[in-house]
């Protein structure tokens, strides 16, 4: 595997947009991203994949939308109904057949256009078994984060301190749409969603787009002076049926981290990896996600956590950026903006947040409620 | 360009297309896939990689349904993805399995596509009402039908098509679907009958247009070396297109669908062909509409401009004839469950490339050339296949 | 199909049994709403339709002047440079007659639609509308339209302000 990242573009991430409609968010982010590739649409990008769901959208087929402001009218265009990880990786195995040397991959969320979200979060539930359960479609984040805990012994406590963590990273993070100073006591104190998760263990959600331009290992060194390679991806889909699952592992982390970490030569991710930025859509996504990838054992995440293990300035940062929770939850592009962390950070260009001497770093997604969909990617900015 | 690795096709399956169907969208893909899997006898667990092809969420009514749907389609546990170009992902679908295998990432790739337009109310239709611009067009409360009414008005007033030449395309498919056992319309029709039938959107009319439904269709893909394993006949793919146009449709010219025509040049080049109606044995171009097939017959570069129609009424795109066109029976003749009918017309490459083809047979078929289309007529997909 | 396969799974499902007395229904209707934001261009094109113009917008590169407007010339790929009015009538580049609603109910009279090329605009840039005032038999592609507008008050910045377009008498 052999395809780095050569262009970065994007808007900053805000909780409502009422001034840009999506298209004049993908081109900026567009515009911005090939600048920073040097290249030319119209003549250099082979293929260009961008990560939507039509009901995020409001359009059905909203595949239709998108060639214009990403200059790719009459190219090779494509969406992947997934999360934006799923359409990286679709763009570097474009690039690995041969057929393409530059792919330009797309995400945005319009979360502020959406007057409904609960209403379409709950047009994912499966319409005979679970629609009519008639509850916040979240009671399904509720259950897993029971059975987490209580598994675990992590605490309700600890949830809360992921939080405050990434809200406080996103203080230094100039693209983050809420960073903020609030206490555990805050968060424990919000109201119940769905016992016993509080609505202040939901990320936000936020606007933004992300592009980045991949090319082949022989364009890239032409293009880039610090190229951020794929060392490692992988991605997996468990089972739909929410009655058919383990409720407190999350079983696609494990397994898409044990086949990226092989693939990365990653044997000892606490040593070998620099940062990890990973979804935090619900507080106890994080830990939970951080055991099941193998950074620790089950149970110990709440514990390193409290010991500072995985601030900004520890052993293992994680979610210098602030993760969903304290940059915004952008959807589909929210694993993009895990990576775009990662690009930052290898690249040296993370500003305040600079993790020192960063080399590798991991992003990893979930693609939320009512999913056990998982992917991951690991970073390298060496080859 | 230097492509890493061939990627073969070495088992198909299809279920019954109807415009309802009892099985839900995951049972059609569980029999699509099994029937597929089935005919290469392999297992699921060799399948290493699964691409699902599905068309708007809306018509399920399930938001996400990709993930719905994954467990029939044989992703769980698996690397899954689902690849959208609207109307064209029944023949992208297969050009997304290609770059699984193709990549090196993996050795096989089931692709399913799957269709479930019945649970919509009052009619499928109204699924429809949600791919307009909500600013610029949806204000207008426009009809599916009246893009493609437009698009078929342009083209027969340019080239001066008499509408009996484009009805010939519904006789041909509905005809050659008698013998297609999945399909939903076959039927024995006269020029007349088209002719004689209600008039939807002018110039439009009701044999002129395939019916929505359900159904899905699946195909194994592998490597090089896995085919060798377990079949003497594997079907190649050689060449792999797709593009997408501007979605300011109203700023086109719909005469010729150019996107197409970029799209087969695209695959073309990957299969070495150069003079596409001389080296294609047969072709499988999406037909929704009769005049679609002759509108694409063009953009495949397998009819000069405006010429596609006269090839038609001279009888070269019967199943006998110099260049046989959907000897399938298309969607107009076996049905339009949306992802699952351009994915029916892979299926048909493969088994006429295999001489399974039975009563539908083209003899001496050689490389078959499918493509789809879609969105605000935007998208073309296109894949050649070789025996 | 191959031959080798002799049956295709699939149970059809006629309509009379899903209305059938003992057959079990029951019905969902997505919650899923939105207020899509028009952005730059569209909320320039929708102001202007609520003062009875019609605005694109021109590349200085390729000198297209666009409609419907966007902030972004999508040949060229750069941003587009002025705002540019064109004129509210135009030229048929292709039309069709619908006796269906857009729930494909069946109607008596037809809608007439059409894609108008603009006077003022660049060649082939045309938008999607309605026709009035006219008979079926009448439309022809070339046919000259002119756009015939709602009252000032009854505006509110949307695309039917134009009411519909009608054929332009040539005198």
């Amino acid at each position: 595997m052999t395809v780095a990242i050569v262009g970065i573009g994007h808007t900053d991430f805000r909780s409502t947009t009422p001034d840009v409609s999506f298209k004049e968010q993908m081109f900026e982010a567009a515009m911005k991203a090939y600048q920073d590739a040097g290249v030319n649409p119209r003549k250099d990008i082979g293929s260009f994949i961008t990560a939507a769901e039509d009901y995020w959208e409001g359009y059905s087929i909203f595949d239709e939308f998108i060639p214009d402001q990403l200059g790719a009218v009459l190219r090779s265009v494509c969406t992947i109904s997934g999360d934006g990880i799923q359409a990286l990786v679709t763009g570097a195995m474009q690039v690995e057949t041969g057929l393409f040397d530059i792919v330009a991959v797309e995400a945005h969320s319009k979360a502020s256009d959406m007057l409904s979200f609960t209403g379409i979060v709950n047009h994912a539930l499966d319409p005979v078994y679970n629609r009519s359960m008639n509850a916040n479609p979240f009671f399904i984040a509720g259950l897993e984060m029971r059975k987490y805990l209580s598994e675990t012994k992590n605490t309700r406590e600890q949830c809360a301190q992921v939080v405050t963590k990434n809200k406080m990273n996103a203080l230094d993070n100039p693209l983050a749409a809420y960073p903020g100073v609030m206490s555990v006591d805050e968060v424990m104190k919000s109201k119940m969603i769905s016992d016993p998760l509080s609505m202040r263990d939901v990320s936000p959600l936020a606007d933004g787009a992300i592009v980045f331009v991949l090319a082949s290992e022989k364009k890239a060194k032409e293009l880039s002076n610090y190229p951020i390679w794929l060392k490692g991806m992988s991605w997996i889909s468990e089972t739909p049926w929410l009655e058919s699952r383990d409720w407190s592992d999350a079983l696609y982390a494990r397994k898409t981290a044990q086949k990226a970490f092989k693939m990365a030569g990653i044997t000892n991710p606490q040593k070998q990896l620099d940062l990890v930025e990973v979804d935090d859509w619900f507080s106890y996504k994080e830990l939970q996600h951080l055991e099941a990838m193998g950074v620790c054992e089950k149970g110990e995440a709440g514990k390193l956590l409290e010991q500072g293990k995985f601030n900004r300035d520890g052993d293992l940062p994680v979610n210098v950026s602030g993760g969903r929770l304290g940059a915004g939850n952008l959807l589909e592009a929210s694993s993009l903006q895990s990576v775009l962390e990662c690009v930052l950070q290898l690249r040296g260009h993370a500003g305040k947040r600079q993790v020192k001497d960063a080399r590798t770093a991991v992003a990893q997604s979930w693609r939320g409620v009512p999913t056990a969909t998982g992917s991951m990617v690991v970073l390298g900015s060496e080859k | 360009m230097t492509i890493k690795r061939r990627v073969a096709v070495i088992g198909a399956g299809i279920t019954s297309f109807r415009r309802r169907l009892k099985e839900t969208g995951k049972e059609l893909s569980y029999h699509a896939a099994k029937m597929a899997l089935d005919s290469a006898e392999m297992n699921l667990s060799e399948i290493e990689s699964v691409v699902m092809g599905t068309a708007p969420d809306a018509f399920d009514g399930i938001h996400m349904k990709s993930e719905n749907l994954l467990d029939g389609a044989g992703g769980t546990g698996r690397p899954y993805t689902r690849p959208f170009v609207g109307g064209g992902t029944g023949v992208f679908s297969p050009i997304a399995g290609w770059w699984h295998v193709a990549s090196g990432l993996f050795d096989t790739c089931l692709v399913v596509a799957e269709e479930k337009m019945s649970p919509v109310q009052p009619h499928p239709q109204t699924a429809f009402r949600t791919i307009w611009d909500p600013i610029t067009t949806r204000p207008l409360n426009p009809n599916l039908v009246w893009i493609f009414a437009l698009e078929m008005n342009r083209y027969m007033k340019t080239y001066n098509i008499p509408k009996e030449h484009i009805a010939e395309v519904a006789v041909k498919n509905k005809g050659n679907a008698l013998d297609h056992p999945s399909a939903q319309l076959a039927a024995k029709i006269t020029v007349d009958d088209v002719l004689n039938s209600e008039t939807m959107v002018w110039p439009v009319q009701r044999l002129d247009i395939s019916p929505p439904s359900d159904g899905a269709a699946a195909l194994i893909l592998c490597s090089e070396e896995v085919a060798r394993k377990y079949t003497d006949a594997p079907v190649w793919i050689d060449g792999v297109g797709w593009s997408l146009d501007s979605s300011y449709w109203t700023n086109r010219d719909l005469v010729f669908p150019q996107y197409v025509a970029e799209a087969a040049k695209m695959a073309y080049k990957m299969a070495k062909i150069d003079d596409p109606p001389k080296q294609v044995s047969f072709a499988e171009p999406y037909d929704p509409f009769t005049y679609k097939e002759l509108h694409h017959m063009e953009g495949l570069l397998l009819a000069k401009k405006g010429e596609a129609p006269k090839m038609t009424a001279e009888g070269i795109t019967q199943r006998d004839g110099k260049l046989p066109i959907c000897p399938s029976g298309g969607l107009l003749g076996v049905g339009n469950p949306i992802a699952a009918a351009g994915l029916m017309k892979c299926c048909e490459a493969f088994w006429q490339l295999r001489n399974e083809a039975g009563k539908r047979q083209v003899d001496g078929a050689e490389t078959g050339v499918c493509q789809a289309w879609g969105d605000l007529m935007q998208v073309g997909t296109v894949t050649v296949f070789r025996r | 199909m191959s031959d080798k396969m002799k049956e295709v799974p699939g149970v059809y499902l006629r309509d009379s049994e899903l209305k059938a007395p003992d057959a079990i229904v029951f019905k969902s209707r997505p919650n899923a709403k939105y207020v899509w934001t028009a952005g730059i261009a569209y909320s320039g094109y929708l102001e202007a339709f609520k003062n009875g113009k019609i605005i694109g917008r021109r590349c200085r590169e390729c000198e297209r002047i666009i409609v419907p407007p966007r902030m972004f010339c999508e040949q060229c790929f750069r941003s587009t440079d002025e705002w540019v009015y064109v004129k509210d009538t135009g030229t048929i580049n292709t039309f069709s007659i619908s006796y269906l609603d857009a729930d494909a109910n069946r109607i008596e009279e037809p809608i007439l639609v059409a894609v108008i090329d603009l006077d003022g605009a660049s060649e082939g840039i045309g938008i999607l509308h309605i026709v009035g005032n006219c008979a079926p038999d009448d439309l022809h592609i070339g046919m000259k339209l002119r756009a015939v507008w709602k009252p000032e008050n009854e505006r509110i910045g949307c695309v039917t302000d134009i009411k519909f377009f009608e054929p332009l008498k040539e005198d």
